[in-house]
């Protein structure tokens, strides 16, 4: 019993220099357990008096419990700190790039036709197509442009043979539509087009979107306001737009519309045409000139994806160079 | 259509500045394309005169000049130009003048100079050293009675601007100064003076018979014979400075003046060399293979749809497009006649762009010349010509038939103004508009007018082209603006079409780039990709490489692949939507137009990383992006709906190669390129390739539910050895067929070759999972299922369990 105090100190500093959980519990059974040191003092309590045995053993029990506490605690520092061991050793550099499972991306022409697609199609257009390799019929002469007129040779159209071209614009889509479907009609066609030119302004393929609305009462007025709200709805802000008289054979009146531009020279630059649908379309496609009237208006698509995303060179458009493509995710 | 400003001016002269002009012009609907100053900008330069001109003593081909014009002395001024004589009139840039600057920008300043020794006090200047003409083969002579000492500026009234209107081919009208002017006038609402044209008397008897043979090809022909011209006279300052400034060259007085009536009146001239005629002059079409000597020089055979001028001998002129060589007015010319005529746009169009040629004239009577203005424009040429070369003119011949074409006339009702534009207009101000254009009212009621359409205006056949007019004068930009309410229609979402959008998306998820490519690409390519198919050609394609219509989208995307590998790029995945043109025999009855999709891979698998090498794209890469694209269909995992079959394409690797079939329908192709095109196409390693018809592929099932079983799933592994032929196809269908119904899924999830297996054998392992939608499965019935797939293996495909 004398040695109590000594051997609770001994347990304890074996506990404090235990390195690891095995030299913990080593203390642990040596001094704690069934034949622990400690736990064999408990023995010569048979030794005292009955008096004093409840005050000696409590004594023990009260060492035990303070050596049990000690282990305890140590026990949990030493796993922390095999924990931290073990997380320290699985630490990565995290600024190194992430395993890429990659993305590719639209083209910017697509991702510009599916923007102006959004912007009809949430008011109430349909998107039509038609073929490229087009009938004279649809591509020139249901568009009132006869064979001898100027406007035709201003196209400066890729023949296939005397009857069939390559579509100079998405207007044929407006005339299949018109003959199939009654009015109302609000469309848009979007497509690629082809012109027989190539310079640096000028790609001998390119894309546009007609649009076409077909109903009673439109007025020049509703085509104004229409062409206004896209162009701002397309590039996000009250820009100024204005309209220029024009000529295009299948309307009439005919107006080209610029919108206000900073770095071109007049302060306006062009970006479509539009007018009137011409009552001798509206006729060739079997709609009542007097019953209905419309309007129809194009776009050009690389001008509009030129502007948006300051692309100064048409070419590129289709050269597919992937610098150029991953610009546009 | 270019002219000068200060032309315009004497015609018509709002008080607006220039800027404000052509603003206004471009606004209604005549752009505006290019404002330019008629010459540079200098200071200092005088009308000059040469008093004295000597040889410079240590120089050859320079000339020591007495000049006068600066101030009261003159002064010596080296001159280098071979026509520096004495008493011509030059430019005369004195010592402290500033002439345009040239390509760097800053203006020449003229100080005196000493050159070889002499003394120099200014510069005497021919044309291009004022950038006021493209003569620069000596000093700028001017007219002998320019007065000495006066600024040229104020001289030569260069305080102009050259103003070039890109006019729409509906406003012939406009092609003339006269036409220019009408509409400044009714855009300013001010008045509208020309000179004033007199008819000039006829001082002889003579004139030349005219003979109309071409119906309402040429309904009026009106001609004058003028003799006794003299033609080494000049051409007036003024006249070739209207001419210059218009972009026309002076070539000699009787030219000039049937150009200057062009471009004033907008009619255009021809003068013949009268002794040159032979009996009379007849419009007709030419005769199976006339030939023609044009003024160009050049040879022409006609066709015998071109309207000719011709006579007894045979054709003078191409009508309304270009004059003959032969009959057209030389230096010795004495006696002309003078043409004026209307030819219908009809009978012109399209002839000279055969021909190669594109003329003032015909650029003019394609697009419709006024048909009453030939007498008018035959008066002002006499008048011109007698003025300045004399001679003597004949009465004026009026030739014509019953074909000149009528006043048109176009009704306007008044409730079309606002249905059409959108806004009401009263009708004082419709008229007003109107008339100031030309448009005389025949007949009114209250509803309406009918207006007599002026002969110049060939663009104004119905009523919308009036709705244009009051549009257009009114201003575009003063219309309304309207926000439209369009008709609620809500339609049907067809859930069963997977929209190309998402097909997209899906590649782009897999690290696709969309590419766009011509439509029309190089035959070279063409046959090595599609050789079997004759593509469509272009009748006239831009380039070699353009020149066929493409019959897969594969041309385009190896192209594109290679613009990337020739830029450092080492790897590729791209994808193109489009349209493929394929004609079975090549013939345009049979010719389809079919939406596609295709794609490209090529390199590694992935872009290069610190992870380490990645592997080189496989067959099972490509096709696994296939399948991501099939399975929006929702017909992937349905057994037996898309299938993959092995097959022969000939750009193809024999034994990399599938076609994909829906439901036994083929729509499409996935492959390895064969080794050969590869090599062909100077590529170093495989490329990977597929191609999808569009429509096949958008059609998809609507999903439908089937109940979750809550019994669990029993899953049994089987490893089996087959001869190597055996497809992994055959085996699914041959475990599909034999399992029985609780087989919920069939995955092959390991395929050996090699040690241990008979080399013309290999082992599969296929994953079984059982599972009943409504009761446990015990291992009696499973062991059931799976002897039974072993043994239908086995009789099947020659399988033995490993």
């Amino acid at each position: 019993m004398e040695n109590l105090a000594a051997l609770t100190n001994e347990a304890l500093g074996l506990v404090e220099k235990a390195e690891d959980l095995a030299a913990l519990d080593h203390v642990r059974v040596e001094y704690l357990g069934k034949k622990g040191q400690i736990t064999a003092l408990l023995k010569s309590l048979g030794k005292l008096t009955a008096e004093e045995r409840p005050a000696a053993g409590a004594k023990i029990n009260e060492a035990k419990q303070q050596v049990q506490d000690r282990i305890n605690e140590k026990k949990s520092q030493l796993e922390q700190a095999s924990i931290n061991a073990k997380l320290a050793s699985e630490t990565l550099d995290v600024t190194l790039p992430g395993r890429q499972s990659e993305m590719g991306g639209l083209h910017p022409v697509t991702r510009t036709l599916e923007r102006i697609e959004k912007i009809f199609s949430a008011v109430g257009y349909r998107v039509e197509q038609g073929p490229e390799i087009e009938d004279n019929y649809h591509n020139f002469d249901a568009l009132n442009i006869p064979a001898h007129h100027p406007a035709r040779a201003m196209h400066d159209t890729f023949y296939i043979d005397e009857n069939h071209v390559l579509r100079t614009h998405t207007s044929p889509v407006q005339v299949r539509t018109m003959e199939s479907q009654e009015p109302p009609i609000y469309i848009i066609c979007p497509g690629r087009v082809y012109r027989c030119d190539s310079d640096q302004t000028h790609t001998p393929m390119f894309h546009q979107v007609e649009g076409l609305a077909i109903d009673q009462n439109i007025s020049f007025a509703d085509l104004k306001g229409t062409i206004v709200q896209f162009l701002q709805a397309f590039f996000e802000r009250d820009l100024e737009v204005r309209f220029r008289p024009s000529f295009f054979p299948f309307t009439e009146p005919s107006a080209e519309f610029d919108i206000q531009w900073e770095s071109s020279k007049t302060g306006w630059l062009e970006v479509g045409g539009c007018g009137m649908v011409h009552p001798n379309v509206l006729r060739a496609s079997g709609v009542d000139p007097e019953k209905y009237t419309g309007f129809a208006f194009g776009l050009g698509v690389e001008r509009l994806a030129m502007l948006r995303y300051g692309v100064n060179d048409l070419r590129l458009f289709f050269e597919n160079d992937v610098k150029f493509l991953k610009q546009f995710r | 259509m270019k002219f000068s400003e200060s032309w315009l001016r004497e015609w018509v002269n709002p008080n607006i500045n220039t800027q404000q002009l052509v603003d206004q012009i471009t606004m209604a609907g005549l752009e505006v394309d290019a404002v330019e100053s008629v010459a540079g900008q200098f200071t200092g330069v005088v009308v000059g005169e040469i008093i004295a001109a000597e040889q410079h003593p240590d120089a050859d081909k320079l000339r020591v000049c007495t000049v006068a014009g600066d101030g009261d002395e003159t002064k010596q001024v080296v001159c280098g130009a071979p026509n520096a004589r004495v008493g011509i009139k030059i430019p005369f840039a004195t010592v402290g003048a500033s002439l345009p600057p040239g390509e760097d920008g800053k203006a020449f300043k003229i100080k005196k100079a000493k050159l070889r020794g002499v003394e120099s006090f200014g510069m005497l200047c021919a044309q291009t050293e004022l950038q006021a003409g493209e003569d620069d083969s000596g000093l700028w002579e001017l007219p002998l009675d320019a007065p000495v000492g006066v600024d040229l500026n104020e001289y030569l009234k260069l305080n102009d601007q050259c103003i070039e209107v890109d006019l729409t081919p509906n406003r012939s009208d406009c092609l003339s100064i006269q036409g220019i002017a009408r509409e400044v006038g009714v855009l300013n609402r001010c008045e509208v003076c020309g000179p004033a044209i007199e008819p000039v008397d006829a001082a002889s008897e003579v004139t030349f018979p005219v003979e109309l043979q071409a119906e309402d090809s040429c309904p009026r022909y009106v001609g004058r014979v003028i003799q006794g011209v003299d033609v080494s006279k000049p051409s007036p300052l003024w006249l070739q400075e209207k001419l210059r400034r218009g972009g026309v060259r002076s070539i000699d007085a009787i030219v000039d003046v049937t150009n200057f009536v062009l471009m004033e009146l907008g009619q255009p001239m021809h003068a013949f060399d009268l002794d040159k005629l032979d009996t009379q002059i007849t419009v007709r079409f030419a005769k199976d293979k006339e030939k023609l000597v044009l003024l160009n020089g050049e040879e022409v055979e006609l066709d015998t749809d071109v309207l000719v001028i011709a006579d007894a001998s045979g054709p003078l002129a191409m009508a309304g497009i270009m004059g003959g060589e032969p009959s057209s007015v030389t230096d010795a010319t004495t006696n002309i006649f003078l043409e004026a005529a209307f030819f219908n746009p009809l009978t012109i169009a399209n002839r000279a762009r055969r021909y190669g040629l594109h003329t003032d004239s015909s650029h003019r009577f394609e697009r419709g010349v006024d048909y009453n203005l030939a007498t008018r424009a035959i008066e002002r040429a006499t008048q011109l010509i007698i003025d300045i070369v004399g001679g003597v003119p004949g009465p004026v011949v009026v030739a014509e038939n019953d074909s000149v074409p009528a006043p048109v006339q176009v009704t306007l009702r008044k409730a079309r103004i606002e249905s059409g534009l959108g806004f009401s207009l009263a009708d004082e101000d419709v008229l007003q508009i109107l008339t100031r254009l030309g448009l005389e009212v025949v007949s009114s009621d209250d509803s309406s007018w009918t207006f007599a359409i002026p002969s110049y205006r060939f663009d104004i056949s119905i009523e919308e082209d009036l709705l244009e007019e009051i549009a257009r004068v009114y201003g575009y930009n003063n219309l309304p603006v309207t926000s439209m309410a369009l008709p609620m229609r809500i339609d049907r979402q067809t859930e069963t079409q997977t929209p190309l959008g998402r097909i997209r998306a899906t590649l782009v998820a897999r690290g696709y780039q969309e590419a766009i490519c011509y439509s029309f690409v190089d035959t070279k390519i063409q046959s090595i990709i599609d050789p079997g198919i004759t593509p469509v050609p272009l009748q006239n394609p831009i380039s070699a490489d353009m020149s066929v219509m493409r019959t897969s989208l594969w041309a385009g995307l190896i192209n594109s692949l290679k613009h990337n590998l020739n830029r450092q790029q080492a790897r590729a995945k791209l994808f193109e939507t489009g349209l493929k043109f394929v004609s079975e025999d090549g013939s345009l009855e049979k010719l389809v137009q079919t939406p596609v999709i295709a794609g490209l891979i090529y390199g590694t698998k992935q872009g290069e990383s610190w992870f380490g090498k990645s592997d080189k794209f496989d067959f099972y890469d490509i096709k696994g992006d296939v399948e991501a694209i099939l399975a929006l269909t929702g017909k992937l995992a349905l057994p037996e709906s898309v299938v993959f079959e092995p097959a022969v394409h000939s750009a193809l690797h024999p034994g990399q190669t599938a076609q994909i079939l829906i439901d036994g329908k083929i729509v499409g192709i996935v492959g390895c390129l064969h080794p050969q095109v590869q090599h062909a196409l100077d590529l170093d390693q495989p490329a990977f390739v597929f191609e999808l018809n569009q429509a096949d592929i958008a059609q998809a099932l609507v999903p439908e539910y089937t109940a979750l079983s809550k019994h669990p799933e029993v899953r049994r592994d089987l490893a089996v050895v087959v001869d190597q032929t055996v497809t992994g196809l055959q085996l699914e269908k041959a475990v599909r067929n034999s399992a029985g119904d609780w087989l919920t899924e069939l995955k092959i999830f390991d395929v050996y070759v090699g040690k241990g297996i008979d080399t013309q054998r290999k082992s599969v392992a296929l994953g079984l999972t059982f599972q009943h939608p409504s009761s446990n499965l015990t291992d009696e019935q499973i062991n059931t299922s799976v002897d039974a797939v072993i043994k239908y293996l086995e009789s099947e495909l020659n399988a033995v369990l490993r």
